[in-house]
């Protein structure tokens, strides 16, 4: 095995775990608001955060160019003040996974903070917890395994991300071809043994991901 | 000393308008399902709000609209104990009990939980799971668990419907020590006519969301106030009938 697939492959892991990191951390927090709280527009936010699932992923890609660009509505005030753009570095691949792959999170934790009874909360508030404490004792601890199925989730899923990732990374070797892209480079140039290789290690990966979520999310209380 | 709760609340499906005082005492919010004495507890405890109303505790006013109040759940310090059973799953019985102890300094903390075992009859089975446990003995820990930290009143919405006959008799005495060990109001919502005979110092008497009377369970159940409650109590009660015309 050359070292541009391992390359790859490293990258590619380290992309999908620093996006789930972050897919961990947001996907807990909008969830949790999503499911406990009543607000006027809540559906919608739903809808926002769960496009990404249906979209194709180069129309995800397109608004990521059109927001984080270097001409970009948020890109390109960073690039006037630091001179750097996240346009074709790995971070761009990472923020492409954590996109995509955020839904997942939410749908999943939401349903585990949704099958909570209201109860138990009630309690927890009648007994002098506040709110903070009562999602850190009780709503967290109970949610656990819908939250770790959805964290195995994303996971899975940002390490497959192509589309988004090929429009706002691009595809340099060395430098942001993570293993997808590099099996579509493969797969093109007709360098088969290679990419058979990498395929069969995806499925075998992805298969043993799914699982993971599986037996994580039927024990979920 | 002792309660005073004046509510009233719109639903839409629903309208609940009551008022009621009572000390250190048990009180039995008696009626029908769905005649708005759960919605009391939980508008006393302040997982509900009301559209408007009074609530104070031993001259601590807890929720009055006309001056804007409305304490949080966490700070009115009332016990209370669900319908149904709600201890927390992933924790034993000893840290269900100990979860209660949110408002007490910590130096102590592990005497009051011992304290507690000990009044509920739980030391046996302080490290087991809720799961582990007759429904009898997790009643006793939600008990515990509600009162460890010396509430200002304990709320008790129908503790015992899902236990069985003999069970429930114990628990009632259970209710009677506690009323005399922490001397503080005990609001019983029930609609099992036998407890709130039994049980109560004072019965209000729902009907429909309204407090159809108010006074000892003598007085409710012989000489109703108003020929409303007379055919109430004889419609649904109709036993008692039979005791008038002796």
């Amino acid at each position: 095995m050359d070292s541009s697939i391992i390359f790859s492959l490293r990258l590619s892991f380290q992309v999908a775990l620093i996006s789930t990191l972050f897919v961990a951390a947001v996907g807990i927090c909008v969830s949790y608001v999503l499911a406990r709280k009543e607000f006027r527009g809540r559906e919608l936010v739903d809808i926002l955060f769960t496009l990404p699932l249906v979209l194709p992923p180069t129309v995800t890609g397109y608004y990521l160019i059109v927001l984080f660009g270097r001409n970009g509505i948020l890109g390109s005030h960073l690039y006037d003040l630091t001179g750097w753009s996240i346009m074709f570095t790995w971070y761009a691949a990472a923020l492409a996974s954590f996109v995509v792959s955020l839904p997942l999170m939410i749908k999943t934790t939401r349903a585990a903070f949704e099958s909570i009874d209201r109860n138990l909360i009630d309690a927890s508030y009648t007994l002098g917890h506040s709110e903070f404490v009562t999602f850190l004792k009780v709503i967290l601890p109970l949610a656990k395994k819908g939250i770790i199925a959805g964290a195995i989730l994303s996971f899975a899923r940002a390490l497959g991300e192509f589309g988004a990732t090929l429009m706002v990374a691009g595809n340099i070797p060395g430098k942001t071809n993570t293993m997808p892209i590099t099996i579509y480079s493969l797969a093109n140039s007709g360098e088969w043994s290679q990419a058979n290789f990498l395929v069969i290690f995806f499925t075998v990966i992805s298969a043993l991901f799914l699982f993971a979520a599986n037996r994580f999310s039927k024990r979920i209380l | 000393m002792g309660l005073t709760v004046k509510l009233r609340k719109d639903t839409g499906k629903f309208l609940l308008d009551v008022a009621w005082e009572m000390g250190n005492e048990i009180l039995v919010l008696f009626g029908h399902s769905g005649s708005g004495k759960s919605m009391t507890l939980q508008l006393m405890a302040g997982l509900m709000e009301p559209d408007e109303g009074y609530i104070s505790s031993s001259g601590r006013v807890f929720y009055d609209n006309s001056k804007g109040i409305n304490i949080k759940p966490q700070e009115r310090r009332f016990g209370y104990a669900f319908q149904d059973r709600v201890l927390f799953p992933h924790m034993t019985v000893r840290e269900n009990i100990f979860y209660g102890l949110q408002r007490s300094k910590r130096d102590g903390r592990e005497e009051k939980v011992r304290h507690m075992l000990e009044v509920f009859h739980l030391e046996e089975m302080e490290n087991k799971q809720p799961s582990e446990i007759s429904g009898g003995q997790k009643q006793r820990v939600t008990l515990a668990r509600a009162l460890i930290g010396r509430p200002e009143a304990l709320l008790l919405d129908e503790p015992f419907s899902a236990l069985d006959n003999t069970l429930r008799i114990e628990m009632r005495q259970l209710v009677m020590r506690i009323k005399k060990e922490f001397d503080i109001p005990i609001v019983l919502v029930t609609h099992d006519i036998l407890e709130a005979y039994t049980m109560a110092d004072k019965v209000a008497l729902y009907v429909g969301g309204l407090v159809a009377q108010t006074g000892t369970p003598g007085e409710i159940f012989y000489t109703p106030s108003s020929p409303d409650v007379d055919f109430y109590l004889a419609l649904n009660f109709p036993f008692l009938a039979n005791q008038y015309q002796k």
